[in-house]
């Protein structure tokens, strides 16, 4: 992290010594809202995910316990469906990445001499976003059903087995997962890669580095703070999306997520329990996951 | 900036009073947490006041009431002519689960919903009279009651219909493409022909599901069956859905899955076939699988908090009458409770009055039958192990 030395050896600017009341009182309204909005929800839920089943109660009647158990009993439930969601979700990331990199480098510094087009190829990548994501995956799955014309052809051609098929598929929620999240991978590589100085990758050319060390030493590591925030704002929704991998969009059976877990949970078992204490582990794994992430990858600046 | 703002943060020692003031934003956070929790009596009826409010609000499933070219519903528009109530109808029930979760915590407090009057299936009319979640109807008020038919005048979760009275109901059976399939298909067990594998769908409710693999094996799903019967039933289930000759277990979306042709056969709903074959062109055939379908209805209720009981009475009744039954029965394509409207059908057109899934005779009804209702410890279980297949290891 050379780069990054330059940046911390600036003159930070004085913190103020002081405790101002007036700063108290400006905060006051958003620490409001998040008592109100946040606080009061995570407690909620919290309490929700230790209740016990209400003695002698019908279904979906629970009172307040300290159940601990809750936790014990739904991850040795619902362990595979923990780990797949965290697969999918790694999975996910790593091709929105791989597509998004590309993309992202081309319009931030390729196509620098070109405005018009670099603005045009941004309207492209986030012109999908003017049209909500449901519609957007719903038409996926039809132009990915059995009998449309890519997969017959796909099958025409022997590139897929004849009784084969798309939708329903872990495939086909991963690529729903990818496409969905590829602009929120794109901007921020983009926002990086913009002020991305050439001078540097000439001046590596210069002194013999051929353009994959190039690449590694110095591209790389200059655009991490894209890479990180790319990462994460793809990884932590992916990870609780219910969407794509719902039996009504791209899954099947043999593809739910926890959030289709959580969702059949509170809505069908009328598990609040169960629902809330598996919503607890999705938020701590993430942020577990997250925070191990960032020290890695050392870019805690970034937060 | 922001690493200023931190490194003042980290300056910060905790004192008492920031101590103080955590505790009491915890303490007040809990105190607001604790309130979203219902009581556990059963909840009050709300005054009626009718009388001098003459709206309604009716919260009622997608495309199931008559409609015209405007978007208007021509029989509620006479019924506002007729008595000068005006119906605010909205299309709010998606699915009978996702209604429940959106309104439980103000039905357990006795509040208004916002609806005076909602249509749900039987299973989750049972639950909602159990927990005390809706109003008692006043009989005398909808005289037209004596046109139920007297097949739906006692059902087990609600004898006598004291709470409920049906809105239309309609039958679970298979459903195939005619075009792949010019065969068609006889019964359940013809869904697990391995020519179809990865093809057939299966609905997402329990009890349509359920009821149909029960009725294939033999089981009354109406009368006395328990653990035994479900479990065998189940493990059919499980054992098609793994070995991958169920493609998918929807709701009411396994109609896209049909139209993508990604399922080439399916359990399905009586009505919904009419209404794809309308409007994707006449492809689907549905009958009633030679075990046995299920048959389930739709009623109306008065939810806990609503102040114009009266007023929905008095809408109950007019839908009572066989005139106005047969016109909405023209246009959802379901069955109606209402004893008179095929005659008053057959006045409008006559074929329609001929249609077995919508004015079926005694042949017809004979073959479907009823999935009796669960306590809710059943139901628990029962639901947890159909989700545990529609979610997969």
């Amino acid at each position: 992290m050379a780069f990054a030395a330059f940046a911390t050896t600036e003159a930070q600017p004085q913190a103020p010594k002081r405790k101002s009341r007036i700063a108290l009182f400006l905060l006051l309204p958003g620490i409001l809202y998040l008592v109100l909005f946040f606080l009061t929800p995570l407690i909620s839920l919290i309490l929700t995910s230790l209740q016990a089943p209400a003695e002698f109660g019908d279904i979906g009647q629970y009172s307040y316990a300290f159940n601990w158990q809750n936790y014990v009993t739904v991850v040795q439930q619902y362990l595979p469906h923990i780990l797949r969601s965290f697969g999918y979700a790694l999975a996910a990331t790593v091709f929105a990445l791989l597509f998004s990199y590309p993309l992202a480098y081309f319009i931030g510094v390729k196509a620098r001499r070109w405005p018009l087009l670099q603005s045009l190829m941004l309207v492209l990548v986030i012109a999908p976003f003017f049209i909500s994501f449901l519609l957007r995956t719903l038409a996926w799955k039809q132009l990915l059903s059995d009998e449309s014309f890519i997969i017959t052809s796909l099958k025409a051609l022997s590139l897929m087995a004849p009784d084969a098929h798309f939708t329903g598929t872990p495939f086909a929620v991963i690529f729903g997962l990818t496409y969905n999240f590829i602009p929120f991978m794109t901007l921020p590589l983009y926002t990086t890669l913009e002020r991305l100085d050439t001078r540097y990758l000439e001046a590596g050319s210069d002194l013999y580095a051929n353009p994959f060390t190039v690449f590694r030493k110095i591209t790389i590591p200059l655009s991490m703070p894209g890479i990180v925030a790319g990462t994460l704002l793809t990884f932590i929704p992916a990870a609780g999306d219910y969407v794509n991998a719902s039996r009504d969009f791209l899954g099947g059976p043999d593809t739910q997520m926890m959030g289709n877990v959580i969702e059949a949970n509170f809505l069908v078992l009328l598990n609040y329990p169960a629902a809330a204490a598996l919503s607890i582990i999705l938020m701590a794994a993430i942020l577990v996951l997250v925070s191990i992430y960032v020290k890695r990858s050392g870019t805690e600046d970034l937060l | 900036m922001i690493r200023a703002l931190i490194a003042q943060a980290r300056q910060a020692q905790v004192n008492r009073r920031t101590l103080l003031a955590g505790a009491g934003a915890g303490a007040s956070a809990l105190a607001l947490a604790a309130c979203s929790t219902g009581g556990a009596g059963k909840p009050s009826p709300a005054a009626d006041t009718s009388s001098t409010d003459k709206t309604l609000n009716w919260a009622n499933w997608a495309a199931y009431i008559d409609e015209d070219d405007n978007g208007d519903y021509p029989t509620l528009v006479a019924f506002a002519d007729e008595t000068g109530i005006e119906v605010n109808y909205e299309v709010a029930v998606d699915d009978n689960n996702t209604y429940y979760g959106k309104v439980k915590d103000q039905l357990a407090l006795g509040q208004d919903i916002g609806a005076d009057t909602v249509c749900l299936t039987d299973w989750m009319v049972g639950r909602w009279i159990r927990f005390g979640y809706t109003q008692e109807l006043d009989h005398a008020n909808i005289p037209n009651l004596s046109n139920l038919t007297p097949a739906l005048q006692n059902p087990d979760f609600d004898p006598g219909r004291k709470f409920s009275l049906p809105w239309q109901g309609g039958f679970a059976g298979i459903c195939w493409n005619k075009e792949a399939i010019p065969g068609g298909l006889a019964s359940v067990a013809d869904l697990w022909n391995s020519e179809l594998k990865g093809r057939v769908g299966v609905l997402s409710e329990m009890r349509d599901t359920m009821g149909l693999i029960m009725l294939e094996n033999g089981v009354d799903i109406a009368g006395e069956w328990g653990d035994a019967e479900y479990t065998e039933a189940i493990e059919i289930l499980r054992e098609q859905v793994e070995n991958g000759q169920v493609r998918n277990i929807k709701g009411n979306s396994y109609l896209e899955d049909l139209k993508s042709e990604d399922t080439l056969a399916a359990i399905c709903w009586s009505g919904d076939i009419t209404v794809i074959n309308a409007e994707a062109g006449d492809k689907w055939e549905f009958a009633i699988p030679t075990a046995g379908g299920t048959l389930w209805n739709d009623n109306f209720l008065v939810p806990i908090g609503s102040p114009r009981k009266a007023n929905a009475e008095a809408l109950m009744n007019y839908y009572y009458e066989p005139e106005v039954a047969a016109e909405v029965a023209a246009w959802v394509n379901y069955i109606t409770p209402v004893v008179g409207a095929q005659e008053a059908a057959a006045a409008i057109d006559p074929e329609l009055a001929e249609n077995q899934l919508i004015f079926p005779n005694e042949e017809t009804l004979s073959q479907a039958h009823i999935f009796r209702t669960l306590t809710g410890a059943e139901e628990q279980k029962y639901q947890a192990e159909f989700q545990s297949i529609l979610l997969g290891a």
